[in-house]
This record gives C-alpha cells, structure tokens and sequence, in this order.
C-alpha cells in the first residue's frame, strides 16, 4: 500500500468539543496506527492473515479494555476515549477494531460487569497487556438475529457444568485463551460461562474464504460434553439483557470505529481527486465529484456530532440500547456508502491493494450485518418510537396492546 | 543525572498558514499544535535514554502561555518526571534564552537539551544563548550522546564528515536527527501523566528586544506544466522562466 498519508476531517472544529487529553490518546493512537500497521495491513489482508505480532503494541496504546479500571489493569480511560480508539484503529482497518473491540467490549466488559473477583484478578489485567486474547460466543449457526432461540446449554453435574452446543462468526476464537460463552440452564436461562482454551471437548476451527475482515482471525466455537468449573459461572447476570449489555459496549465503539473508515475512504478520494488529472483538469474539479466529496464530508460531520453526542451520554450513564442502535446503523450505513462513492472516485485504483478503499468497503459489509444487523436495529428504534416490537411476523405480539 | 529539557509547541505540519494584525502576527485559529518534533523527538527521547540508563531525573521546561499546557502533557506522557512552564509571552529568541536561565541557573542540572531549531520559525538560536548567559559549553547540531560519568561524548555532523567532541557537565545542547528514534506515549503513560506535576512560574524581568514588522508567504506554486518536446522545453525555460 502506497504510503499512510491520511489527514482527519473535522469540518465543524468538533476538536474545540473533546479534551487536551481525549485528543492526545486519539492522536496517540493515530500515530501508532500509521507506524506500526499501516505498513503492513493490506499484506496481511491480502493473505488473509492476523497479524499477531501487533498485540503486545495493541495493549500497550489501549486498545484492549480501555475503560477497564487500574485495579485491574486497564487504563480507566472514559467512553470518549474509548471510541476515538476505536475510530483509528477502524480508519487502518475494521478488522483491527473488531479485534480489538471484541477483547474490551465483548470479553473484559463482561467480566468486569458480571465476573467474580477471583476472575477479574485472573483474567483482566493479562487481557489488557494483550497476554490473554478473547472470544466471545453468542451467534449460533441456526440463531443470529434471533439469540433467545440458542440451543447451546449446560447441566449440573454436581461438581462441574456439562456444556455442549456450538457458535459461529466468532472473532479471535482460534487464537482466543477463554472464551466468553452465552448458554442456557437446565430451565432454559441464559448464563456466561468463561471457557478455557485446552478444556477437553472444546475446539475453535478457523472460517476461512472470508472477502471481508481478511486480517482478523474469525471461527467457530464447539463444545463437546466440555466440563467447566463451576468457578467459570459469571455470577454477576444472567438472562438476555447479560450479552446485550455487552453488546451495547460493542457497538457503541463499532459506531465510533465506522466513522474512522468513513474519514479513511473520504480522505483518500479527496486527495485522488485533486491529484488525478483527466481532461486537462483535476477530476476533483468536476460537479460530479464535488458533489459526492460534499455528500460525504456532510454526513462525516453530522456523524461525528451524533457519535460525540452519544459518548457523553453514555459516560453519563444515560445512553439508551436504542440510541446505541441508531447511532451504530447510521454511521455503518453512512461509512458503507462513502466507501462504496470513494471507490468509483478512484477508478480503476479503486479496486487496488494500493488504496484502502476495496478493504474499507469489503470490511464494512461485515460490519454492517454484525452486532445486530442493519435491518434489526431499524426495527429496534422502530419499537422504540412505536412502542411495538416488529421483529416477528405472526402477529402474536400484537394481541396485548 | 538531572536534565532539563526544553520544549517548545509548533504548528502541526499539515497546519494552513496565515497571519493577523497587518501579516505581522501568525493567525492560530483552527491550528493544531504538536511538540516541536526536534525538542521531542531528539532532545526528550536521548534524555528520558540517559535518564533510563544511569538513573536521575528529566524535567521539561516551556516558555508560554497556558496553550503550550497540551504539549507539556505530551513530554509527561511520553515519560519526562515533572514540567515547568514559565508563563510569558514571546517573540525573540533572547527573551527566552533569558527567561530559561534565570530559572535554571540556580537548578544544578547537568545538561540542558533542546531540538536544533524549532520547525516553524526555525531560529536555531535559544540554546546557544542559554549556554552563554550560563556561561556553559555548546555543542550544536549534535545527533550522538553518550555519557560516561560527568563526560559526554558527543558527535556532530558535518561537510563530509563526523565531529567527536568531549564536554564535561554542565553543558548545553542543541539535538539532531540521528540522536534517537521517536516514541509513541502509551496509555499508562498517558494516564501517569495527569498527576505529574506542571509547575507554572511567573516570567522574570524583562522584555522582547525586537519587533516582528511583517511575515510573507511564498508566492503560490503554479500548477505542473506537460510540453511535448525538449526544444518547447528549452524555450520555456528560457523565454518564460528565464532559468536558463
């Protein structure tokens, strides 16, 4: 890839809204990205490799837990901070972000949350170094959308939990040292259970033939009678709204991370355009580009408003799963069409190794269907204006109103 | 081993230059400012090296207002123990040269280090005042440090060559490419830094000693020229440009 010469929009000084520090670990971040990843990236998409060699660096900028207090390893940082991270890691590439965004949102968040003190001291402070890598297991092959319907369960041995079932489109399961696994009781309720990596029965086969997230490691989580400790309960929660709450975390910085892919293709097109030259002229100079160039820096903006909005809200403790939705469908959807414009502004190039729009537009299709897919997230701020849950079509829900 | 370090802020290098007041003032509005990347990169880093390898401290010092407070928080970040900044506005090189020593002359530092230049106004001329008035050697343009006890050795690049120079502390000097690789703060590092302490001193007696009568930008390149033959060429070069 030619050189990382990317420079940040910021069309309504948005800047003068964050803090001396804020933007010193964004621009940190920043300046990590461009020396240690951006040479290296597109090599390791384009053979479908993680390049596991970035950990230790990943840890050590905050990429893994950033909000996770001192006591426990983390940097303590707030949730503004946590989503400029997650907006540069995901301008170098989604799939980056999503390593790192499934090891702080959908790993350590639950175990901070919902986890024993015992298995925070364990689990924590090695995660945030990077030393212990998660998973974490929701989707099953038959349940996506649908994650109430999940078949993976566990029963009580007595002296250990007997857990069987299996996940899929797992992120980092095949390098992962514990996974955090979503089953049902006996009675059918759902509880996490922190699955070890060498407990026998357990497996985690890589997905190959992936056209997007190329370099981040995805799989399969399969559980053969494994026997789990009965110390590998989270106690803290249980029931759906346990992963959900993790979910929140999640995607609060995948809408945050969307915004930096956005920037990256913009950017990228705005100097192409200015460069290129067709007809004597720059091809920025023509109507046509200028107006996709003002339809995306437009939407940027108004991105980054919703986005900063959000993170205050959420650092207050007031961000609704709703609003968390909308934010998250906005800004993939916004950052999926700039892509998609940004690679026809740049011909032919486009579809190179040499540019990071293709790796940008192909990444974002993931992000988009993961985390709750576009489709769900109208429907669950549909339910949130309406009061109306839309999300089955045989009309039984609508009997109690 | 005690070092002070001098830091100085500088606009982002992607920054758009203007200037106010009658083109005689530099406009700051909507700019980013960085470290000066020599008084960072160079300076900072050999220092927090030194300091690393034989124990001691590394105190950043900064003559502005509270705006350069951003830029002080980075060199904490990055690792330096404590910050100074002595609150002043400037426009020479002399004013700073003067308010740096009268703080640090009373210090007891063992070196002072400063970039070779700053990357905006690129005067080149603080730190080998600052070596005058405190009556200490210089060694400019250095981009090797080495210290064994109270002896530094240190080596300049120059026409073709290298320059080995042996200077016992106190001494002061201005650093180059080559003296250290740039570091990128860590989180911890970054936290660390919100409770290091950034002490803010009143400046002493004095004044700027010249005036700033107007700034000029280049004149604005125009754009790339495609000829189809040497002899079009030639005759650009020369009727047009008169280059040749």
């Amino acid at each position: 890839m030619a050189d990382d010469r990317f420079e940040a929009p910021d069309y309504y000084q948005l800047d003068d809204l964050l803090t001396d520090e804020h933007k010193l670990i964004r621009d940190t971040v920043r300046a990590w990205v461009k020396a240690e990843v951006s040479p290296i990236i597109e090599e390791y998409a384009q053979k479908a490799e993680f390049p596991s060699q970035i950990i230790p660096g990943l840890g050590e900028v905050g990429g893994f837990g950033p909000y996770i207090p001192a006591e426990y390893g983390g940097p303590g940082l707030d949730q503004i901070s946590y989503g400029l991270i997650m907006q540069e890691l995901e301008r170098c590439d989604s799939g980056l972000r999503s390593t790192s965004s499934v090891q702080s949102s959908l790993v350590m968040y639950p175990i901070w949350k919902y986890g024993s003190e015992e298995q925070k001291q364990k689990w924590l402070p090695k995660l945030a170094t990077g030393e212990f890598m998660g998973c974490f297991g929701l989707t099953e092959p038959d349940h996506g959308s649908n994650p109430s319907g999940m078949i993976t369960n566990f029963k009580d041995m007595g002296d250990h939990y007997l857990l069987n079932g299996a996940k899929m489109w797992i992120t980092n399961a095949p390098i992962a040292d514990v996974a955090v696994v979503w089953a049902k009781n006996e009675e059918g309720r759902i509880h996490g259970l922190l699955v070890e990596r060498g407990m026998e029965g357990f497996t985690t086969p890589e997905t190959h033939d992936k056209w997007s997230l190329r370099a981040s490691i995805t799989g399969e989580l399969v559980f053969d009678n494994v026997k789990v400790p009965k110390e590998n309960l989270l106690p803290g929660k249980s029931g759906l709204g346990a992963p959900l709450g993790c979910l929140d975390s999640a995607r609060f910085g995948i809408a945050w991370g969307a915004i930096g892919a956005a920037m990256d293709c913009y950017d990228s097109a705005l100097r192409y355009t200015k460069e290129r030259i067709q007809f004597g002229v720059p091809v920025a100079s023509f109507q046509l580009t200028q107006k996709k160039l003002a339809e995306m820096i437009t939407e940027i903006t108004k991105a980054q408003l919703l986005t900063w909005r959000l993170g205050v809200l959420r650092e207050e403790g007031r961000a609704t799963s709703a609003q968390i939705s909308m934010a998250k469908r906005n800004n993939v959807d916004m950052a999926l069409k700039i892509a998609r414009e940004a690679r026809q502004m740049h011909g032919g190039m486009g579809i190179t190794g040499e540019y990071p729009i293709m790796r940008h537009m192909a990444n974002l299709e993931s992000v988009v269907t993961y985390e709750g897919t576009h489709d769900i997230h109208l429907l669950i701020t549909g339910m949130d204006v309406t009061g109306i849950p839309a999300f089955m079509n045989d009309g039984s829900q609508l009997k109690n109103l | 081993m005690k070092i002070l370090v001098c830091i100085s802020k500088a606009p982002d290098t992607t920054a758009k230059i203007a200037f106010t007041d009658g083109d005689t003032k530099f406009d700051e509005s909507g700019v980013q400012f960085i470290v000066n990347p020599y008084d960072e990169w160079y300076a900072l880093v050999r220092g927090l090296e030194l300091k690393e390898a034989n124990g001691g401290s590394v105190t950043v010092l900064n003559v502005g207002g509270a705006d350069s407070d951003p830029v002080i928080r980075k060199a904490l970040a990055i690792g330096a123990d404590d910050a100074v900044r002595i609150d002043a506005e400037t426009t020479d090189a002399l004013y700073v040269a003067k308010q740096i020593t009268n703080y640090a002359k009373e210090q007891g530092y063992d070196m002072i280090l400063a970039g070779k230049e700053t990357i905006d106004y690129n005067g080149s001329q603080v730190a080998g005042m600052v070596a005058e008035l405190m009556d200490a050697p210089y060694v400019s343009l250095s981009s090797k440090l080495d210290m064994n006890g109270n002896t530094a050795t240190i080596e300049r690049e120059i026409e073709g060559g290298v320059e080995v120079i042996e200077v016992n502390t106190p001494f002061v000097l201005s650093a180059a490419k080559g003296m250290s690789e740039a570091r990128i703060p860590n989180m911890r590092g970054i936290m660390a830094a919100r409770s290091k302490p950034l002490t803010v001193v009143p400046a002493s007696e004095g004044s700027n000693s010249t005036v700033v009568k107007g700034f000029t930008l280049p004149a604005a390149k125009s754009g790339c020229k495609l000829v189809d033959s040497a002899e079009e060429l030639v005759d650009l070069l020369h009727n047009e440009a008169k280059a040749i």
